[in-house]
């Protein structure tokens, strides 16, 4: 234990108290739309998705590693249950995000929050896009085929969402949107939906339960690849959230922590009946915005989210839903990252495909996984074709017309080696060839077989050949390929 | 040249800081390296935003509005920064002593100690800084935070600088207490102050023995020194042999015998630099 550990704890706990209790209190209005919403789209009680929030949001704010974000039922994890939800049922919703949460213990025990280094920022760009889309496509259900009633609704609920803070800041909108929607609903006994038509709403605190499933072979076969896709999107969506509050608070958070927090959140979430989750980017913004920045703000999240529930069950039944629906609607597009519009026409052309690729592909998959995915791929390929761009070969001829001498420049690797092939003459009449790598740096076996290729090229035309600076150039190959020629090289590869 | 750090911020403390670090380099010949850290105040009282709405780019708005207050915020924290340590470079070149230099970091107070305590002899900081409670007479957070992690002496100034010629060692006997007695034999600062070294409990033979052994040591390395014995609760008697011998300075060791020493400065520790109205130095 660190001498530092008691009074660091205090801080990220007490070092805000006030602004925090009260941020989680504006936090805990946002998280209501969300849990219910996505617990329909998981084709779930929204019984489920408000205990998940509720016990995602205290297990993280005590395990996490990222102090003042916030953690609950999100779009990105339920989108991935449907097709469970609707061939297995519930119970085995619960078991996998048990295992989910499992998975995400392991990958934060194996530190693989570095992993993230390898999502660029168009990846990004491409995943907040994607996940507000997502959000908001979930409230199409809600706004296609109803009573022309809930249009008005809506819109009234977003006005009063986005002018209500013209006038006032002190008061959450959201909040008042929902009181009002809800008054005007029950006042003039208007037949729209409401909250209560979704299911069956929680009117206990949660309480411990195994999921009732069969404890087999079978069985996690069935979970194991919804568990997974889980896991990683929650731990993506997590890990870029807590850059994100990073960012705009200017101070550091522990990754590795947040994975096993996250993990934990999740296993203990299954056992209490609730859906997998994550952080949520818009909610964590809110949060920061609200002027929370410790542990506290997330646990007063939750902890003001049950009181809701549980205590004002019945009122929460009333709210019609275009109120949620008008709340969503603003996650959605402050989510959204809409100077990424302006961006398509001034940055580089592989960063915008890099960025619409990660969105198409999550849009027509519904799985942020796949599309960060795809995202990573086209960004490691743009970035090695450019790479591969710096390269150059340029030649002398000797007086005598009988020597030539290659001189050898930038990166070779698989995507240089067409170009390095090119570059050479093999017709030329010479009696001996110099190929000065020295420059170079020589990267992977692709090259070292090109290298070779070109040796025995000229012998066969009757050339000798001479390599130059051979082993400077390759060391970059050796350097990892064989780490005995390194002082503590293997102490190094064991430490990690 | 050896040096050693004096914290300062902008509390009545600065002032007595400077003095007891100018006296305690003077006497033994270091430079002094005055130190001010800016602390990004929290601003959990403004006027935060609850309505909980985003707009269109939420986030990149919500970081040019944070990045701008801080960056207000931290403008006047370095002027401020800078006119202090100014201040009280000034006031310890007119005691005498031309070596000194100043540090100026956006940092925790304990974080920037850390770094810089590997180079220092010393460090001379106020029981109190401005962002503790005065009226409480609780030490400063800053303060246990810098005790906890330190390694080198901590030198913890009292409200006011008096002239240091008569001081007392807290003894029991323990490798805290010990490390002072090294800390004095092979460092110059207290050579023209008159030692006394006081053990508080029963004595016994054991006990007798190392007071000797510790008492000749110093006298030695040139000090003169004196010993004695006395029984009941540490803190009073301390305390009340500080107030009746007009002792100018306390030595001591920062933990007693407590398994958990790492964790948390000995309460013992705590309470005497609470109550002592004398600067105070803290030996690991």
């Amino acid at each position: 234990m660190n001498s530092d550990t008691l009074p660091r704890l205090q801080s990220e706990w007490f070092g805000n108290a006030r602004a925090d209790i009260l941020a989680g209190l504006v936090v805990a209005l946002a998280l209501i739309p969300e849990a219910i919403a996505f617990s329909i789209i998981a084709g779930v009680d929204p019984k489920v998705g408000l205990y998940a929030s509720f016990s995602i949001a205290v297990i993280v704010a005590i395990t996490g590693g990222r102090p003042g974000m916030i953690s609950a039922a999100t779009a990105a994890t339920a989108v991935l249950m449907v097709t469970l939800v609707k061939e297995h049922g519930l119970q085995y919703l619960l078991a996998a995000t048990v295992l989910a949460g499992l998975f995400q213990i392991v990958a934060g025990l194996l530190k693989l929050g570095y992993v993230m280094r390898f999502v660029s920022r168009s990846v990004m760009t491409g995943f907040v896009n994607a996940l507000a889309i997502l959000i908001f496509m979930a409230q199409l259900p809600e706004m296609i085929n109803v009573p022309q009633l809930t249009y008005i609704m809506i819109a009234a609920g977003l006005g009063i969402i986005y002018i209500l803070p013209r006038f006032t800041s002190a008061v959450p909108s959201p909040l008042v949107c929902i009181i009002v929607l809800t008054i005007v609903s029950m006042a003039f006994g208007l037949d729209i939906r409401t909250v209560g038509d979704m299911g069956e709403l929680p009117s206990t605190l949660p309480i411990f339960l195994l999921p009732d499933i069969p404890l087999n072979f079978e069985t996690l076969r069935i979970i194991a690849p919804y568990s997974l896709g889980v896991a990683a999107v929650g731990l993506l969506e997590s890990l870029m959230t807590a850059s994100i509050v990073d960012e705009l608070t200017d101070t550091k958070s522990d990754k590795n922590r947040e994975c096993i927090g996250q993990g934990i959140a999740n296993t203990a979430t299954g056992f209490i009946g609730g859906m997998a989750g994550c952080a949520m980017i818009g909610q964590s913004i809110i949060n920061v915005k609200s002027g929370g920045r410790g542990r506290l703000s997330t646990f007063c999240a939750g902890i003001f989210l049950l009181l809701m529930i549980v205590f004002l069950g019945e009122w929460v039944k009333q709210i019609p839903m275009a109120a949620l629906v008008a709340i969503m609607i603003m996650v959605s597009i402050g989510t959204f990252n809409w100077s990424s519009f302006k961006n398509l026409s001034i940055h580089p052309r592989s960063s915008s495909i890099v960025m619409l690729a990660t969105v198409i592909v999550v849009v027509a998959t519904h799985n942020l996984a796949i599309g960060v995915g795809v995202g990573v791929l086209f960004s490691g390929l743009f970035f090695a074709w450019k790479i591969s761009k710096i390269f150059a070969i340029s030649s002398t001829l000797s007086e005598d017309a009988t020597q030539r001498r290659y001189e050898v420049e930038g990166q070779l690797f698989f995507a240089s080696v067409d170009d390095f092939m090119a570059a050479f003459d093999f017709k030329e009449a010479l009696d001996k060839v110099i190929i000065d790598v020295e420059k170079a740096h020589i990267w992977d076996l692709s090259s070292v077989a090109a290298l070779d290729t070109v040796v025995l090229k000229f012998r066969r035309e009757g050339a000798e050949v001479e390599i130059f600076g051979l082993n400077k150039a390759s060391e970059t190959i050796v350097g990892e390929l064989g780490i005995h020629d390194k002082p503590g090289a293997l102490e190094r590869l064991l430490g990690h | 040249m050896n040096k050693i750090l004096a914290a300062i911020d902008d509390s009545a403390y600065a002032a007595s800081v400077c003095d007891h670090a100018a006296w305690f380099a003077k006497s033994a010949g270091y430079a002094i390296e005055l130190v001010h850290v800016i602390n990004r105040v929290s601003n959990q009282d403004a006027d935060h935003d609850l309505s909980g709405s985003i707009g269109i780019d939420a986030r990149s708005n919500l970081l040019d509005e944070l990045s701008e207050l801080d960056k207000q915020m931290a403008k006047v924290g370095k002027e401020r920064g800078r006119t202090l340590l100014q201040n009280a470079k000034q006031r310890i070149q007119e005691s005498g002593i031309d070596a000194v230099t100043t540090t100026l970091r956006h940092d925790r107070l304990s974080d920037t100690i850390s770094e810089l305590e590997s180079q220092a002899n010393a460090i001379v900081i106020g029981k109190r800084g401005k962002s503790a409670d005065f009226a409480s007479k609780h030490v400063g957070s800053n303060l246990e935070r810098v005790a906890r992690s330190s390694n080198v002496p901590l030198f913890v100034a009292s409200r006011a600088f008096k002239p240091i010629k008569k001081a007392l060692i807290a003894f029991d006997g323990g490798t805290s207490s010990s490390r002072a007695i090294d800390e004095l034999v092979n460092n110059p600062g207290f050579n023209d102050v008159s030692l006394e070294l006081l053990f508080v409990g029963s004595p016994s033979e054991t006990m007798g023995k190392m007071l000797n052994v510790a008492c000749s040591r110093l006298s030695e390395a040139g000090y003169t020194v004196s010993s004695s014995t006395s029984a009941g609760t540490v803190e009073k008697v301390i305390a009340e042999h500080v107030a009746d011998n007009n002792i100018d300075m306390l030595l001591m060791g920062a933990y007693g015998h407590s398994r958990i020493r790492h964790l948390l400065i000995g309460s013992t520790t705590t309470e005497m630099m609470r109550t002592c109205l004398v600067p105070v130095m803290l030996f690991r």
